[in-house]
């Protein structure tokens, strides 16, 4: 089959077989190309989706944005269960084969040093929301019901409401602050990301902490019962955790770049 | 190699992953290697940006009012349709308003001629 090399990862050689089912974009089988000590993981995709000017008009085609960053998490995920990839971001396509052998030789040492760094290590990602309906009637109910009986009781009210809201926000920023501290404690490394919108991710309440956290595997298991028992901790305020990923946010070359 | 043994069980991962989620990662995040195919990365990052209002809940994101790339070029082949008849429509007006202006000259003729034309 032609077309051009689309490259999800970079990992030192690995044993495992990767799962027979396994698509990449565009529906094609990952397979290893082995270049001196290192592996990269190529599929084949077709030119007419990723020239440069096709590539661009299809980035801005949200069901295919979709699909393809799904199909490009679901091999590195295949990844993860066998080895610890680098993983590369969306859309690093080259030629032919031999591309990516001169990609792979001239960046051999950042890779090395990379993969060194994350060996062993996944990342998790943790996030707390503010519930929106808890900070509209401070802590659920004790507004008093009716229609304001005077233009006084209104702003009562409406300062009463706008100081549960703030304690709730200072809450909940203690509870981040809090969280993110013993998180990083437990884990080799940790990045600060921008918060999400809830409008984005489908997610009910306030985004207020979004971080990621890179933790050894036979560690991970401590982690994760460590975030599990801070959830319930404060009422109003939601933590999620996902994961483990491929370590995404700590595969850049500045390690101390955004550190938090 | 390190086995993904003790390993406690995926969380939000797979199909019932955020969208979100993974396009933080998987466009955001990850080595950024200059491939064949040139991406203009500004291209890559003003459209991480526009995302982070719209992804995975279009229908949401329109009860809040967020509905600009309906009108955005780049984003919607309708808004090709909205600029065509938005340039139409300022013409129309624009020739109304010519017309009107006519009028004391030539008193009926321009204004009626305007109003056939008018949708």
């Amino acid at each position: 089959m032609t077309g051009l090399r689309y490259v999800y990862a970079v990992c030192r050689p690995f044993g495992a077989a990767l799962q027979s089912q396994l698509t990449g974009v565009a529906g094609d089988p990952p397979r290893t190309l082995r270049h001196r000590g290192l592996v990269a993981v190529v599929s084949h995709v077709p030119e007419a989706d990723f020239t440069e000017e096709s590539l661009k008009e299809r980035l801005e085609d949200l069901d295919w944005l979709a699909a393809t960053a799904r199909a490009h998490q679901q091999v590195i995920d295949a990844l993860t269960a066998v080895t610890t990839p680098l993983p590369l971001r969306m859309a690093t396509v080259f030629r032919d084969d031999s591309g990516v052998r001169v990609m792979m030789e001239e960046r051999e040492g950042d890779f090395l040093r990379t993969l060194d760094r994350l060996d062993g290590r996944v990342e998790w990602g943790v996030k707390v929301y503010v519930e929106e309906s808890a900070g509209q009637d401070g802590r659920g109910g004790r507004e008093p019901a009716g229609k304001p009986a005077s233009g006084r009781e209104y702003l009562l009210r409406r300062r009463a409401r706008t100081r549960a809201g703030e304690e709730l926000w200072q809450r909940a920023e203690e509870f981040a602050g809090r969280l993110h501290g013993t998180l990083a404690d437990r884990a080799d490394d940790a990045r600060l990301h921008a918060p999400q919108n809830p409008a984005l991710s489908g997610a009910t309440g306030r985004n207020v902490l979004n971080a990621a956290y890179l933790v050894r595997r036979d560690l991970s298991e401590e982690f994760v019962e460590l975030v599990d028992r801070t959830k319930d901790d404060v009422p109003g305020i939601r933590v999620e955790l996902t994961g483990p990923w491929a370590a995404y946010s700590f595969a850049g070359e500045n390690p101390e770049e955004g550190a938090a | 190699m390190t086995t993904a043994s003790r390993m406690p069980e995926p969380f939000g991962q797979g199909q019932g992953a955020n969208l979100a989620d993974i396009l933080e990662r998987v466009l955001d995040k990850g080595v950024v290697i200059a491939g064949d195919i040139r991406i203009n990365l500004l291209d890559i990052e003003l459209l991480t940006i526009k995302l982070r209002l719209i992804v995975a809940s279009v229908d949401k994101a329109k009860e809040m009012g967020i509905d600009w790339w309906e009108s955005d070029p780049a984003l919607s082949s309708n808004a090709k349709h909205k600029e065509l008849a938005r340039e139409n429509r300022e013409l129309r007006e624009r020739l109304a308003e010519l017309e009107s202006a006519r009028t004391p000259l030539e008193r009926g003729a321009g204004r009626a001629r305007g109003e056939d034309e008018s949708p």
